[in-house]
């Protein structure tokens, strides 16, 4: 009884085997804590923060990355958009021009054709002219010769008779027809 | 081999207790008057299988650490990071905070568990209750936050920044710097050793007072005392409660002041 034979005091005063006790069992104690076990703890706590912060990051780049999809094929829609634009515009233009081309191309033919019929029914007219001019003289001049009993073929005065005859016949074709 | 508790029993003088009811017997009779005397007794047998339970606990808790903690691993986890959050990195900030963390956390642990056996039924006793433990560890805490100081600022410079406080006059000074001296370069170690230890004595002197009182009247031959006995045990419980909360705060506040001393000798100049 160490303390009751020092007195009251005694309780102060260590004990030096405890003293040694209590180093070699804290000292055995912080050894093992102090390395094998808190320094795990704190690569524990980083790697549960990168954890974390890196899923954190992996969340922002994917988002990042979808953005820059989405844009880009906004762009692409915009872009197709104008182009089909264009292309129905280039289109429409295209066919406004092919229908005047063709009106014109077909008035022209029209008016060619209207042309050609017209100098042709001249030249038939002009040709019929011509022809009933000598037959209808001859004719005339056979069947007044008949008539009259006279040979008249040949004579000059007959001859300005009958042309003057179908000047007049001309004149009033060309009066109807200027009149029709 | 005999134990402290039936030295005590069989002792006519167990009531009133007193100083003597901290004195373990060894328990190898034969050690009594060598240098092993006190080596092998009660108080020492605690203290190796708080530090057993701490290692075995800790290394099995965290023998496969995992991103998302098991529930013992979480235990682990906490018992550490209460002290590494709480008091090492809110003291230090967060560089030096994780550099002191593990010795304050080893040191809170070890501190807990051994005011712990206070209230343990069977043990009822903690080593920190003998002045040897709290003093080594008081003289633990001076070394470290000396060496701490001197490594940081240089022998004088230490000495400057806890002896001279800043913005006093001149003519205080020879009253200022002695004692700055005694209280933050002497007394610190003593201030935390005695703290804890008479924290632990007391607690373990009050609950003796209760629960040896209410054997005491027990073995009344009144009839009255005996009945009266039961307050005494049921003081003994309401005490063993308090002494609870004693061992958490004495246990938080030998480690916060040991953190707050370092991370003194940590700041730069004020």
């Amino acid at each position: 009884m160490i303390h009751a034979a020092e007195g009251g005091a005694g309780i102060l005063f260590p004990i030096w085997q405890e003293i040694l006790v209590g180093a070699i069992a804290f000292g055995l104690l912080c050894f093992v804590l102090m390395k094998f076990v808190f320094p795990m703890m704190e690569k524990t706590f980083e790697a549960r923060v990168d954890a974390i912060e890196g899923g954190i990051e992996r969340a922002e780049r994917a988002q990042e990355e979808a953005n820059q999809t989405l844009e880009e094929y906004r762009r692409k829609l915009a872009t197709a958009q104008e182009e089909a634009a264009a292309i129905r515009d280039e289109a429409r233009a295209d066919a406004v021009a092919a229908k005047e081309e063709i009106l014109v191309s077909a008035r022209e033919e029209a008016n060619r054709i209207i042309a050609a019929g017209h100098a042709q029914v001249e030249a038939s007219r002009q040709q019929l002219v011509r022809e009933l001019r000598g037959e209808v003289g001859n004719l005339a001049v056979d069947l007044a010769g008949k008539i009259i009993g006279q040979r008249l073929a040949g004579d000059a005065d007959t001859t300005a008779t009958v042309d003057q005859f179908l000047a007049q016949i001309a004149d009033d074709t060309a009066e109807t027809s200027g009149a029709r | 081999m005999t134990d402290s508790a039936i030295v005590l029993a069989e002792g006519d003088s167990h009531f009133p207790p007193g100083i003597h009811s901290f004195d373990f017997a060894d328990w190898f009779s034969g050690l009594s008057g060598t240098a092993l005397t006190h080596m092998f007794t009660t108080i020492t047998f605690v203290v190796w299988l708080s530090v057993a339970i701490l290692i075995v606990f800790f290394l099995w808790a965290y023998r496969k650490p995992q991103i998302v903690p098991t529930k013992k691993q979480w235990m682990a986890e906490s018992a550490y990071g209460f002290i590494r959050n709480t008091v090492a990195i809110d003291l230090m900030g967060k560089k030096d905070g994780v550099k002191f963390a593990p010795y304050l956390a080893t040191l809170f642990l070890f501190i807990l568990i051994m005011n712990l056996w206070a209230i343990v039924p069977g043990v009822q006793i903690s080593p920190n209750s003998h002045i040897a433990f709290p003093a080594l560890m008081g003289a633990l805490s001076w070394v470290i936050y000396m060496a701490v100081g001197f490594k940081k600022h240089g022998f004088i410079g230490f000495l400057k920044l806890t002896c001279v406080p800043p913005g006093a006059p001149w003519f205080i000074y020879p009253l200022l710097i002695p004692i700055e001296f005694l209280q933050n370069l002497i007394l610190r170690p003593i201030t935390l050793a005695l703290r804890l230890f008479a924290n632990m004595f007391a607690g373990h002197l009050i609950l003796l007072v209760f629960i040896l009182g209410g054997f005491e009247m027990l073995n009344s031959s009144n009839f009255l005392i005996q009945g009266l006995s039961i307050f005494s045990f049921g003081m003994g419980i309401a005490m063993t409660m308090f002494e609870l909360i004693v061992i958490l705060l004495q246990a938080y506040v030998f480690t916060l002041l040991t953190g707050m001393y370092i991370q003194g000798s940590l700041a730069d100049e004020h």
